[in-house]
């Protein structure tokens, strides 16, 4: 699905600020992968989605998706094969434009845009069918703007665009840590759901570790730029949360230093 | 007799600024960009007029070049901005200055170049005299003229801004980290809606000059954007809400425009301010607009805690 080679990322080259994020990275993500991501602070992890998506281009490395080199392709070309949930819940929906018009956006992501009408009657039945399972009541607001939904309204919606055109790579990127913890529950559990029930290959950064173990059928652990622990299967499914704090102890050779991660476990 | 004239002008006036001023809208509401370019690309309309209606060409056909000549000016201050990565008040500034100089090679040199060949207003006041056999107040026909351009642009802009393309431009000025997500070449957007107003505000300057000036002016695009601000701002403050409507938004924007124009028709007439006042009318206009919802503020905030002496005295009153 995906193959990351030696990926390498260095910020600010040249000035005193200058810091090394990925140290060349190799990940391998097989088709229907549910792979969740923990680690430290600058550990890499967001950089490391951020390359997937084309963001920031990596200094050196391949990336290939689905056997076609992505390594240079613009992020906007990499979106028809990406959905993605930023942490921020402002980031993935436009705010002046209607729920309606962000899922008709969303509704385009994979093919080109031209001088066809932006969304017809036969999409709009589509899109309240699609909001009706969000179970936020959306669907008969669908004229509203979105900037006058709550943060985790923002963000179901946001979940629902990303995949409301099958994507072959689910990036999330800590989608839950800007919310309340019952808000937060709602969405990881909508998250699961659809992730499930589509078959969807993803990758979710978190800072929580239970969420870490308890989702997903792959966990990987950065720090320092590197990917230091790789586990699936029934290995990941026996994991408790000391194993990791241990794990990743003997791996860093130092206590763990997330903040949030600490203080949410 | 008077009032009317005065009105009459001010309206006519007003709506030859309606595409300028829909231009400016698309940039700094719809795109979120400080296009400072407008001043020069309203001259420029206005030169390339002259030159074609004078070498013969049909006045309407003018106004369509002057368009065409407008988005190459949008286009450029786009490049600027995307590809060399210059930031927008600096690119439109650039593209400013630059047809500044493009703008007098256009006019030969020269700082005003009057129409020797007839306008737009001239060919259709001379076919509605003709048809009414009566001489029709000139003022009649530009606020014709202006109203029919100003409608159609709106009805244009309605249903490009509907389509993909016009949803991913107001996505890319919206949230630009939401647009490259879904897919949109947001560099793109930004030059093909730079285009599009600066195409608007060159055809505007083309209208000005054929229904005002009789001339193309190499300098009329001073305070140009100030003009457009005030007018998007009057409007806003005056006629929209939240839950307005795209379609609804542009005619109230347009209406600005015309009540800038109106309000200056009547300042000037005021004894002691001259022609040369104008600027600094201008200003104390657009102040008064920018700062119009401070003062809706602090008046609600006055009332509110009036509201709150009141009742609290009231309540102090029963505890005694």
């Amino acid at each position: 699905m995906l193959e990351m080679t030696g990926i390498r990322k260095t910020f600010n080259i040249g000035t005193v600020n200058e810091k090394q994020v990925l140290k060349g990275v190799d990940l391998h993500i097989y088709p229907g992968d549910f792979i969740t991501v923990i680690g430290g602070n600058g550990a890499g992890k967001s950089t490391l989605l951020n390359i997937i998506a084309g963001v920031h281009k990596s200094d050196g490395g391949r990336l290939v998706l689905d056997g076609q080199d992505v390594t240079y392709l613009p992020e906007q070309k990499r979106a028809r094969y990406l959905g993605r949930v930023f942490q921020d819940p402002m980031m993935g929906t436009a705010a002046n434009m209607s729920i309606a018009e962000n899922l008709a956006m969303a509704f385009r992501r994979t093919r080109t845009r031209g001088l066809r009408w932006s969304s017809g009657a036969a999409e709009a039945a589509h899109y309240r069918q699609a909001l009706e399972r969000l179970d936020l009541g959306l669907e008969n607001r669908m004229t509203t703007k979105v900037g006058l939904l709550s943060g985790g309204q923002r963000q179901a919606l946001t979940l629902l665009m990303a995949t409301l055109q099958k994507p072959k790579l689910l990036l999330l990127d800590e989608h839950t840590a800007a919310l309340d913890p019952k808000t937060a529950a709602k969405v990881l559990a909508l998250t699961e759901e659809i992730i499930d029930e589509n078959g969807l290959t993803a990758l979710m950064v978190t800072h929580n570790m239970r969420d870490a173990i308890k989702l997903g059928n792959r966990l990987i652990m950065m720090h320092d730029g590197n990917i230091i622990y790789d586990v699936a299967g029934e290995e990941k499914r026996a994991l408790q949360v000391e194993d990791l704090l241990k794990k990743f102890e003997t791996a860093a050779g130092e206590a763990l230093s997330n903040d949030r991660m600490l203080l949410t476990q | 007799m008077t009032f009317l004239t005065t009105l009459l002008s001010g309206v006519s006036q007003g709506l030859c600024w309606a595409l300028l001023t829909l231009g400016v809208y698309i940039t700094y509401r719809l795109l979120d960009f400080a296009d400072l370019s407008v001043e020069g690309t309203f001259p420029l309309g206005a030169a390339v007029t002259a030159v074609l209606i004078n070498a013969g060409v049909n006045p309407f056909l003018a106004i369509l070049a002057a368009l065409a000549c407008g988005m190459l000016a949008g286009f450029c201050t786009g490049f600027l901005n995307t590809v060399c990565k210059i930031p927008p008040i600096l690119s439109g500034i650039l593209t400013m200055i630059a047809l500044y100089s493009i703008n007098l090679r256009i006019q030969a040199g020269k700082a005003t170049v009057t129409f020797k060949k007839d306008s737009v207003k001239n060919l259709l006041s001379g076919w509605f005299s003709k048809l009414l056999h009566t001489n029709v107040n000139e003022k009649y026909i530009s606020i014709g003229i202006g109203v029919c351009f100003a409608l159609l642009a709106i009805i244009l802009l309605y249903f490009f801004f509907g389509t993909e393309i016009g949803a991913a431009i107001r996505a890319t000025g919206n949230n630009p980290f939401m647009a490259r997500a879904l897919g949109v070449n947001t560099s793109r957007m930004t030059v093909l809606g730079l285009m599009l107003s600066n195409g608007l505000i060159a055809a505007s300057g083309s209208l000005y000059a054929q229904l005002e000036y009789n001339a193309a002016i190499v300098t009329m695009g001073q305070g140009a954007i100030v003009i457009g601000l005030a007018a998007v701002i009057i409007g806003e403050v005056l006629f929209c809400h939240k839950d307005h409507s795209f379609a609804y938004r542009m005619t109230a924007v347009v209406l600005g425009a015309v009540i800038y124009y109106v309000i200056l028709a009547f300042a000037l007439k005021v004894n002691f301010l001259n022609a040369t006042d104008l600027k600094l009318i201008t200003a104390v206009i657009v102040t008064f607009a920018l700062s119009l919802p401070v003062i809706k503020g602090f008046i609600a905030d006055r009332r509110e805690r009036a509201a709150n002496r009141r009742q609290y005295a009231d309540g102090g009153a029963d505890h005694a």
